[in-house]
């Protein structure tokens, strides 16, 4: 199996510890190297998915947390926000996310649809799975255009 | 990890000034104080941006309630300063098309 370096980190489900997830995000991706626009995507998609957990899951209840695992690889960072609380219905929240259309009316406009739909922009990969509570796998590469430079040293003439 | 709201009256323009993150702890607190500014007929609710050097959905939450509510009470918002990183937000989403941004001077160093 592939090595890796693993860090977990377990906060309560609360709206206050969406920055200090930030901040740990911000951490272990300049300690890989990503550069700047890359730490500040991680940050947002991170934030997006901790604020999904935040204020879906535990509506109603006051005890939960959430549980953010990080996976270092050479080439990649992996991320992984898992909430226990209730699960969503996966399909219709699929169906809301999206960018602006301009035609719709601005009355219709969604004010908390654009979360999901970040994450996805920002990520080069993103997995969900509700069937316990909600998780959200998210892999960005360290290097963006890796499989170009890697073509630079593969003879395609033999 | 906080935002500090600076609200101050020039005319029939009230100027947000921002300063701090945007995220799910502090939206809250902008909203409470943005949204009462926009229920004024004929106000213009001018927002700086240019000291925010994070934001996410959640502030964009903020701003799209702000514009609903500036349509159903003849009120203005426009949005001013803002840094690359939290202008790229909207243009991503394109709400870029319909909240009236003045990207020309952008914020942050």
């Amino acid at each position: 199996m592939e090595p890796f370096d693993f860090i977990e980190i377990k906060v309560p489900a609360k709206a206050e510890y969406v920055g200090v997830v930030r901040l740990s995000t911000s951490g272990v991706a300049n300690r890989m190297g990503f550069n700047y626009e890359d730490i500040e995507d991680l940050k947002v998609a991170i934030s997006e998915a901790m604020t999904n957990a935040v204020t879906h899951a535990y509506q109603g209840a006051e005890e939960g947390e959430v549980t953010v695992g990080f996976g270092v690889y050479e080439d990649r960072l992996e991320v992984m926000v898992a909430d226990h609380g209730g699960s969503f219905d996966l399909g219709k929240v699929k169906a809301d996310i999206g960018p602006y259309e301009q035609s719709e009316p601005i009355e219709n406009l969604r004010e908390g649809g654009f979360g999901l739909f970040l994450i996805d922009a920002l990520m080069d990969k993103v997995e969900i799975n509700s069937d316990h509570g909600v998780i959200v796998l998210m892999t960005k590469y360290t290097q963006e255009n890796k499989v170009g430079l890697d073509d630079d040293q593969i003879s395609t003439t033999q | 990890m906080n935002l500090d709201i600076n609200v101050s009256d020039k005319d029939s323009t009230a100027v947000v000034a921002l300063a701090g993150e945007i995220d799910a702890f502090t939206a809250p607190q902008l909203k409470e104080q943005l949204l009462p500014l926009t229920k004024e007929s004929g106000k213009v609710v001018e927002v700086n941006l240019e000291n925010v050097n994070y934001m996410d959905s959640t502030g964009l939450g903020v701003f799209v309630s702000a514009l609903k509510s500036t349509k159903e009470n003849n009120s203005e918002l426009k949005l001013v300063q803002l840094q690359d990183r939290v202008m790229r937000l909207f243009e991503i989403t394109g709400l870029t098309d319909i909240i009236n941004i003045d990207s020309t001077v952008r914020g942050g160093s």
